[in-house]
């Protein structure tokens, strides 16, 4: 027992520097294709962590839709505009001295925010709380309204695209 | 530590691993001589007895040839590319139950890599993931025809992924559970998904013909608009993984539509079969069996692929986009309504 916890915990440290890692990585690197191949990553990483706390599901759908749906769409644009370093804008250091300060201003307030909050250890939780039938119980039962309102929302927002998409008829 | 367990373990995964290997390359025999066949010739006959050696030949072939790397190109990104495509093709074949449980030493022991609860969402996320592979190597390579090659393969894998998950969901729906095993378990009485749900799989074997890049969906590598599609720059091995993982995909996909449509190691009168030969539950003749029927189910379906292949011509690119978009998925959205009212109507007036 003692050594399975031991374990888990070193995937957890090993997943949690893989994830920083990749996602610092996706700000570095200076070529488009290759932030979005580490924001990937950073996608796997989180899933592993996904299911370190049992949420098997979640997991999957997060690996499912982020990166095998939405960042396929990303990598399209990019590979399709054929982005390169040398046609980006160089900024100037006004403008980068302004990133600074108003990254910084935002870093002090988020630790000045998290530095006060407390985690509470859950104890209660049910070891089984991301296990597909649970969640389906809690989604179709406890909140069932706003499950569907979504529902209705992401609809919504199709309909919203495919009528944005469609070329206008000529009068 | 339980020893025993990691090696049997250890046997399953190398054993999954090796079949899929060897089918994969027997795949490219029987493909030839399929076609030969058709078309009223001979096919590969100077390696061994029936050219049954050619496969082997190939390789060595493929190994031999000259590697190149466009100077140009990412080098890191264009030896990725292969790897993931067969990383992804190998990995889709740890969910699915391979046959019955085999019993030793009064302990039974599934013949599966792992039982995941979730194994069908499993199977579509690395179906979802082997996008990359292409892409990554398509782009890689610096090269107009790779890279329109790979877009065009990756929007087709990913338009026909959603008629695929929404095929699987009607059955979803039907059996109530996500797990690959249960759903062959619930076939045992000889009763087969395609017989109650037969628009659900003849949409998803549209979805796994397109989701392998087979003809007539082949458009990726179509040879007279682009040279060889996203493998146009590749050479020796690295092609040959391209390849091999189109006939490792093959064989995965024929197994899972034999699995979950077609009821797998189960087969009709199983049980009075098993009952006259006087074998209990566990013991290694049913598993052998069940493997065995499993099998045959598998190369039937690698057949009608090839079968397909040879018969049909490929499919102009608009064609495709509008039988996946405009027919399949609509069709299947109303499959799914037809299945729940179908199970409603079951469950509330005849049980």
């Amino acid at each position: 027992m003692l050594l399975q916890i031991q374990t888990t915990e070193y995937i957890f440290w090993f997943l949690s520097f893989f994830a920083v890692m990749c996602a610092c990585m996706v700000v570095f690197t200076n070529k488009p294709v290759h932030s979005v191949l580490y924001l990937v990553l950073t996608f796997f990483a989180i899933a592993g962590h996904y299911v370190l706390l049992n949420a098997q599901f979640l997991a999957v759908v997060h690996i499912v839709v982020y990166a095998g749906a939405i960042m396929v769409l990303f990598l399209f644009v990019i590979m399709m505009l054929n982005l390169n370093h040398d046609t980006e804008p160089v900024k100037n250091n006004l403008l980068r001295a302004m990133a600074v300060l108003a990254f910084g201003t935002l870093l002090v307030t988020l630790v000045g925010a998290l530095k006060g909050a407390s985690i509470p250890m859950r104890t209660d939780g049910h070891t089984e709380i991301g296990m597909i039938k649970r969640l389906g119980d809690t989604l179709f039962k406890d909140y069932l309204l706003p499950f569907e309102l979504s529902s209705v929302l992401l609809l919504a927002a199709m309909v919203g695209t495919v009528l944005l998409g469609k070329k206008e008829i000529k009068s | 530590m339980d020893w025993g367990f990691v090696i049997y373990k250890a046997i399953i995964c190398v054993g999954v691993f090796g079949i899929a290997l060897v089918v994969a390359m027997y795949s490219t025999w029987w493909e030839r001589k399929f076609a030969a066949y058709l078309q009223d010739r001979l096919g590969p006959n100077r390696a061994g007895p029936m050219g049954l050696l050619q496969p082997l030949a190939d390789g060595i072939k493929m190994f031999m040839k000259e590697e190149i790397i466009p100077n140009v190109s990412n080098k890191f990104l264009f030896i990725l590319g292969p790897c993931l495509c067969m990383l992804t093709a190998c990995m889709t074949g740890v969910v699915i139950p391979w046959a019955k449980d085999v019993m030793v030493d009064g302990k039974m022991y599934p013949i599966q890599i792992t039982d995941i609860n979730i194994g069908i969402l499993y199977l579509l996320g690395v179906v979802s993931i082997g996008v990359y592979g292409i892409m990554i190597g398509g782009w890689a390579s610096n090269n107009k025809y790779s890279l329109i090659g790979a877009i065009r393969a990756s929007s087709q894998m990913i338009s026909y992924e959603i008629a695929m998950g929404l095929s699987i969901i009607s059955l979803v729906i039907l059996t109530g559970t996500l797990s690959f095993r249960e759903i062959l378990e619930q076939q045992d009485a000889g009763l087969c998904y395609a017989a109650i749900n037969p628009l659900g799989f003849i949409i998803f074997f549209i979805c796994a013909l397109a989701e392998t890049n087979r003809a007539p969906f082949d458009l990726p590598e179509c040879e007279t608009e682009l040279v060889g599609g996203y493998h146009t720059e590749y050479s020796s091995m690295k092609l040959g993984f391209f390849l091999f993982a189109e006939y490792i995909n093959m064989f995965i996909s024929s197994a899972v539509m034999a699995g979950l449509f077609f009821g797998g190691y189960n087969f009709p009168w199983a049980k009075e079969l098993y009952e006259s030969m006087g074998l209990n539950e566990g013991d290694t003749w049913i598993t052998v069996i069940g493997f065995g029927v499993y099998f045959v189910k598998i190369l039937l379906f690698i057949s009608l692929f090839m079968w397909i292949r040879w018969t049909l011509p490929r499919f102009r690119y608009d064609q495709l986009m509008n039988l996946g978009w405009k027919k399949l998925i609509p069709l299947s959205i109303l499959n799914i309504v037809l299945v729940s009212v179908g199970r409603y109507v079951y469950t509330h007036y005849f049980q």
